[in-house]
């Protein structure tokens, strides 16, 4: 199955997320942090840190794009964990700007987090739902854009100018903040720094290698698709230094 | 029917704090009377359809239940997918009202026209659709739908003063409203046109044609029971809507006579193509396409008399 260097990309902002940011007690907790990942052909990194954190098992895990209920290779609300299904791109932030709307005219501490990746940045519908939330001043809205300057079919520059993204971002009224996607404790320790009680609503740009951490699935466009044979795989791991 | 929605999603705010009313920057002259009602649960969320549904998504997520609102075309083409991946996917009560099906806006343009909404909504297992037929009935069929659970689709016509003479406000989620009872044709009716089926039904009658006129404005869950009780009894079903022939009440009907083996022959009336570059208004636009009061009696009578020839022979 693919999306594995698409999950790489973002495997250290879930990780920082999941590990420092994330107010969720429980999967089910009623004043629990939401985590929409837009960019849903990535979630094998989310199901992994739902795994970590305890709140999927190991079989759960194995039985990825498995059949019947199993874990597919876009995000499904019916997995706990889960919050939001998604998988068309350019969706996401809106339905997270209503969700932190409705979570702020609540009362409700509760703060919304949107991962969507650069090339998700062509869609028009995004950029709808940037200039919705800061006229809103939804401060608890807080957008992560996963700079890895490649999509689908080709680099982004060479497909569709992104550049300047952060500036594109600061003119439509949002805090912005420029991160190492690769450096958990700074990932972590900026949103830890954000006022999400009142202001704008805030964005990291966080730039990251595609397939990171993985000699020939870094910046290579078809491992957008390419899923691993069972020797790379196995390089794969010795290589993140995780065990097989 | 705008001015009954609006007057009644008044109402049901006052009385359930979670109603929001979104629009697409459309409404002026319409949409005052909740909009000054409560300044704070009513968002023009700019020309921005799609944005529009998915913030209706997380808010619907959060416990509120959000009527979004444009044009039909923009309420229901532009964030189709929105709606799909959106209250769809989600179950989510978000409700989409889309003003002037049909020729309604006719002198705006194709662009204005909706001619595909009730096709698109339809093939989605997992929304209600209600196309009411009158103001009185849009009253009666939000009252009786807006805290569904799930994601909720009006159509409804601009019209305010038009009534269905005998609809009498009837409104049942999954039926069909009745109007008059007749032997030799079944009239089945979605939407504002319903109250020009009506007028054909009465000139039909002057010409010894005795017609039943059934009105569907709940397409999702759609009648089924009902319409197969009807149509059985009868050879001869023509179906009226402003909308294109495919996907709609027409292709309702065709699906549950096909599905349950009924020997009724039906006639679909609805538009059988783009009206590109024929101006006029929503009367001129019915009759070029067959469905003015006079057009549907002819094509009525043409099909009883054909019957009748063929019976003969």
């Amino acid at each position: 199955m693919g999306h594995i260097g698409s999950a790489l990309s973002i495997a250290d902002i879930v990780a920082a997320l999941y590990g420092h940011v994330l107010r969720i007690p429980a999967p089910n907790d009623p004043q629990r942090d939401y985590f929409i990942l837009s960019k849903g052909h990535a979630v094998l990194a989310v199901y992994a840190a739902l795994s970590l954190k305890g709140w999927m098992s190991q079989s759960e895990l194995n039985a990825f794009c498995g059949e019947s209920d199993a874990l597919g290779s876009h995000p499904e609300h019916q997995v706990d964990g889960i919050d939001f299904s998604t998988g068309s791109l350019g969706h996401g932030l809106s339905m997270g700007a209503g969700a932190a709307l409705g979570a702020l005219r609540n009362g409700s501490p509760r703060r919304v987090f949107v991962l969507v990746s650069d090339a998700e940045c062509n869609e028009g519908s995004l950029w709808e739902a940037v200039m919705f939330a800061a006229h809103h001043r939804l401060a608890n809205l807080v957008a992560i854009v996963d700079l890895n300057g490649q999509q689908a079919f080709g680099y982004t520059d060479q497909v569709l100018s992104l550049s300047p993204l952060a500036q594109r971002w600061r003119a439509f009224g949002w805090d912005v903040h420029e991160v190492d996607g690769h450096d958990v404790e700074a990932i972590a320790g900026t949103i830890a720094g954000l006022d999400t009680a009142s202001g704008p609503p805030h964005v990291l740009i966080t730039r990251t290698t595609f397939g990171k951490g993985v000699s020939y699935m870094e910046n290579k466009i078809k491992w957008h698709y390419l899923p691993m044979s069972d020797d790379e795989y196995r390089q794969a791991l010795a290589e993140l230094g995780a065990g097989a | 029917m705008r001015g009954a929605f609006v007057r009644t999603l008044a109402e049901l705010a006052a009385e359930d704090r979670r109603i929001m009313l979104l629009t697409g920057d459309l409404g002026f002259m319409a949409l005052e009377p909740f909009a000054e009602k409560f300044p704070d649960r009513f968002i023009n969320m700019g020309v921005a359809e799609q944005n529009m549904v998915g913030v209706a998504t997380g808010l619907a997520r959060e416990g509120f239940l959000p009527f979004v609102y444009s044009i039909v075309t923009f309420a229901s083409l532009r964030p189709y997918e929105f709606i799909r991946n959106g209250p769809i996917l989600h179950n989510l009560p978000v409700r989409i009202v889309g003003i002037g099906g049909g020729f309604e806006y006719g002198h705006a343009g194709l662009t204005h026209h909706g001619l595909e909404d009730v096709g698109v909504m339809r093939v989605q297992p997992g929304i209600a659709l209600i196309a009411p037929a009158d103001h009185e009935q849009t009253r009666s069929a939000l009252q009786a739908t807006w805290d569904l659970p799930g994601p909720v689709y009006y159509r409804l016509g601009k019209n305010d003063t038009i009534t269905v003479p005998g609809l009498d406000g009837r409104f049942d989620l999954g039926r069909v409203q009745v109007i008059n009872e007749g032997d030799d044709l079944l009239l089945i009716a979605m939407g504002a046109i319903a109250s020009e089926a009506a007028a054909a039904a009465r000139l039909l009658a002057t010409r010894g044609i005795a017609s039943t006129l059934a009105v569907v404005s709940s397409l999702n869950p759609a009648p089924v029971d009902d319409l197969v009780a009807l149509l059985a009894r009868f050879r001869l079903a023509m179906t009226v809507e402003e909308h294109y022939v495919v996907g709609g009440l027409g292709s309702l009907v065709a699906e549950t006579v096909a599905d349950h083996g009924l020997g009724c022959r039906v006639l679909r009336c609805g538009v059988r193509s783009a009206p590109n570059g024929v101006t006029g208004g929503q009367a001129y636009l019915q009759q070029v396409h067959g469905l003015s009061r006079g057009a549907l009696v002819d094509a009525a009578t043409a099909l009883v008399t054909k019957s009748m020839a063929v019976e003969a022979s």
